[in-house]
């Protein structure tokens, strides 16, 4: 009967697919959605193809699991994945019942699947990866994912047994999942940038997991990302089985090697998280037997995607497309630590509201706390206008953040707050959105094009 | 005057500490931080307010364990009119015991008289409308609750009076515990701050005669737009 059942699900699964393009409906999960709905054990019975990577964390997993497929697939691998749907169960069902023949026989060597977090309970049960890299745990969204530590409780929960975990040794939050199961370590050596004190708000471990004493750190990056150890007990952050070391910002180059072999690198990205991203990846690939000159020829002719930052010159100004997910303490506190340091005056426009919520209930607020908005206060951000439904809350963090009144405008109408830009030449204009405001974001956009062409006149 | 904050390094979830910054800002207090491995320094200095922040579920065990051999110096405090303020989940930490879904249960300092509830399958957020629970005051109070657990057992001493959206827990209209100035509520994050009127309030506890609040008119703004908003009969309240 379970039998059954599956080739019910799988074959729906599978006429839905032309289905839904020929009545120009829009539903990337929903194969997956009906697979689930006819047989719960779908992800069970579903072939897999040989071997299974699952990559998941807070941050970098999109970009990980696209470069491991594009890499995968220049080295001649017929790679299965879910970049084109989520990385739920259903987006995860959707990709597994496209990648098997109707009689239920994979058609892919290898699958490179994006996990979120909070759905591992549900899916690996029935599908077990051969290797999960795991990037990092930061605060997220505080109503679904609370905070780091319930996340690692979480995988560590529903990780099977025999999975090798590629975990980043600079977050002692991930390096904590699991423990029991087989591992290697990943991590990037000091960097000229480092630190050793933390100057986020949010640093999710400031005490030593054996004996509760304060943690040191030789470098430290941002937030809890560094190499830690505690002064107290001699408690140490594991030691890299592959290490990036000498990342050169001003060459885009760096080295990723461990104790056989290594390679230098062309960067994809100057972002310290496009690098970590890089370093996972190679991580995973040497775990696949590839060699450093093999990743480091692929990771070449890679790139990762840029849709969350883009730059266009408009009138006398750069506009800067900004993503930064609302709700998301980290995200932003990333975004506004990058964009406070660029060089030249800079003008921003804060519209990263969480739009749903406010349509049901009201969106919590707790994030902005959460978020180093003191960032925003150095030199060279000369002015910020807040809007959307949150622009009275933005303008009351930001003061409390040290940014003087009057650099801060305020109006809840994102297009009406266009106008209070000043464009001045030579500057840039940032434009911070989020997920939930992206649509809203490219269409704010085209006023503020239109005003700043105007202003250039 | 001093604001000290209890265990930092762990009692700092959901922008909870900008609470204590944001006092010490208004009232020109010195804002204290004490570890985990320190004397808590209200046991030997005059210290305005005492202030403790959500955690880990992990965090709230070792609290519990570090605070413990102070639990009688905080009795004296609350006895004499010193005020304290807990938030969050910090509340636990002082009721008898947390039971999780599987049934095991981790003592706590039995200063309140109930216990918590902990289901970790079934976070609990919504929006918090209340009334501050003082017959002198009309106050409305406005706030978000995110959590794991509900605490269940009498409760007459309540720090606020819920209109809409869970007291201690979703039944009870009684939300939070006040103790002469003990102050503890499920409330999270910047509650002080997107309440100036309460804010006022405890900084005249705090014994400033005529408080004023820093960038006072920004909150009192974003206070009436949330209190409107909140009190809107149609607005979704858990999410």
């Amino acid at each position: 009967m379970g039998k059954l059942k599956f080739y019910m699900a799988l074959w729906a699964a599978k006429l839905s697919k032309p289905a839904l393009k020929i009545t120009k409906h829009n539903g990337t999960n929903f194969p997956g959605e009906l697979a689930i709905k006819i047989c719960p054990d779908f992800l069970r019975y579903v072939a897999k193809p040989e071997h299974v990577i699952a990559v998941t964390g807070t941050n970098g997993k999109t970009t990980v699991s696209n470069l491991l497929c594009d890499i995968l697939e220049m080295s001649g691998k017929k790679v299965l994945d879910n970049r084109y749907g989520s990385n739920i169960i259903s987006g995860v069902s959707t990709s597994l019942a496209g990648g098997v023949s109707v009689f239920n026989r994979s058609k892919y060597h290898v699958a490179v699947l994006e996990i979120d977090e909070r759905s591992s309970k549900r899916i690996y049960p029935f599908m077990k990866p051969d290797i999960l890299a795991l990037t990092n745990l930061f605060r997220d969204s505080i109503m679904r994912n609370a905070h780091p530590q319930y996340i690692a409780d979480f995988l560590t929960d529903s990780i099977p047994p025999e999975t090798k975990l590629v975990v980043n040794a600079d977050d002692l939050i991930a390096a904590s999942v699991a423990p029991d199961n087989p591992r290697v370590y990943f991590g990037i050596e000091r960097m000229a940038t480092d630190v050793t004190e933390c100057v986020n708000l949010i640093n999710d471990i400031r005490i030593c997991p054996k004996c509760n004493g304060d943690l040191q750190y030789e470098y430290l990056r941002y937030h809890h990302i560094g190499k830690a150890y505690c002064p107290r007990c001699g408690f140490r952050a594991p030691d890299y089985d592959y290490a990036g070391r000498d990342v050169d910002l001003e060459h885009m180059t760096m080295t990723i090697g461990d104790k056989d072999d290594s390679a230098t690198y062309r960067l994809l990205s100057d972002g310290v998280f496009n690098i970590y991203n890089m370093v996972t990846a190679a991580a995973v690939l040497r775990q696949l037997g590839m060699t450093h000159a093999e990743i480091a020829g692929y990771m070449d002719r890679a790139h990762v995607v840029e849709t969350r930052y883009n730059v266009e010159h408009v009138g006398n100004v750069d506009l800067v497309m900004q993503m930064a997910k609302e709700k998301n303490a980290l995200a932003c506190s990333r975004a506004f630590d990058y964009v406070s340091q660029q060089p030249g005056h800079k003008e921003l426009f804060l519209m990263m509201n969480c739009l749903g919520d406010e349509k049901h209930w009201s969106e919590n607020v707790c994030w902005l706390y959460d978020c180093d908005f003191e960032f925003l206060a150095r030199e060279g951000v000369d002015h910020l206008v807040a809007t959307g439904p949150r622009a009275l809350d933005y303008r009351l963090r930001l003061l409390l953040a040290g940014v003087p009144d009057e650099r801060i405008d305020c109006e809840p109408d994102e297009f009406k707050a266009t106008e209070l830009l000043r464009f001045e030449p030579g500057s840039q204009v940032y434009m911070f959105y989020g997920t939930d405001s992206l649509t809203l974001a490219y269409k704010v956009r085209e006023k503020v094009k239109k005003l700043a062409e105007e202003a250039a006149k | 005057m001093k604001i000290e904050v209890l265990y930092p390094e762990l009692c700092n979830l959901y922008g909870d500490l900008a609470n204590a910054k944001y006092l010490a800002r208004s009232g020109g207090a010195e804002l204290i931080d004490t570890p985990l491995a320190a004397q808590p320094r209200f046991l030997t200095e005059d210290i305005a307010m005492v202030y403790m922040g959500g955690t880990t579920e992990r965090g709230q065990v070792i609290v519990r364990d570090a605070f413990a051999p102070y639990l009688d110096g905080l009795k004296k405090r609350t006895e004499a009119g010193g005020l304290t303020l807990i938030t969050g989940n910090a509340m636990e930490i002082f009721g008898e015991y947390i039971e999780d879904e599987d049934g095991s249960r981790e003592a706590m300092l039995n200063l309140f008289p109930f216990h918590a509830d902990r289901h970790f399958m079934n976070r609990y957020n919504s929006l918090y409308l209340g009334k501050l629970a003082d017959e002198d005051q009309d106050m409305d109070i406005v706030g978000f609750k995110s959590q794991f657990g509900h605490s269940y057992g009498v409760n007459n001493e309540p720090l606020f009076q819920t209109v809409r959206g869970a007291g201690i827990n979703p039944a009870e209209k009684a939300e939070g515990i006040r103790r002469n100035n003990l102050l503890a509520t499920y409330v999270i994050g910047p509650l002080v701050l997107l309440n100036p009127p309460f804010a006022k309030y405890l900084l005249r506890l705090m014994g400033v005669a005529e408080p004023a609040l820093a960038f006072e008119q920004a909150a009192m703004d974003v206070y009436a737009h949330r209190l409107e908003q909140f009190s809107e009969p149609d607005r979704g309240f858990i999410y």
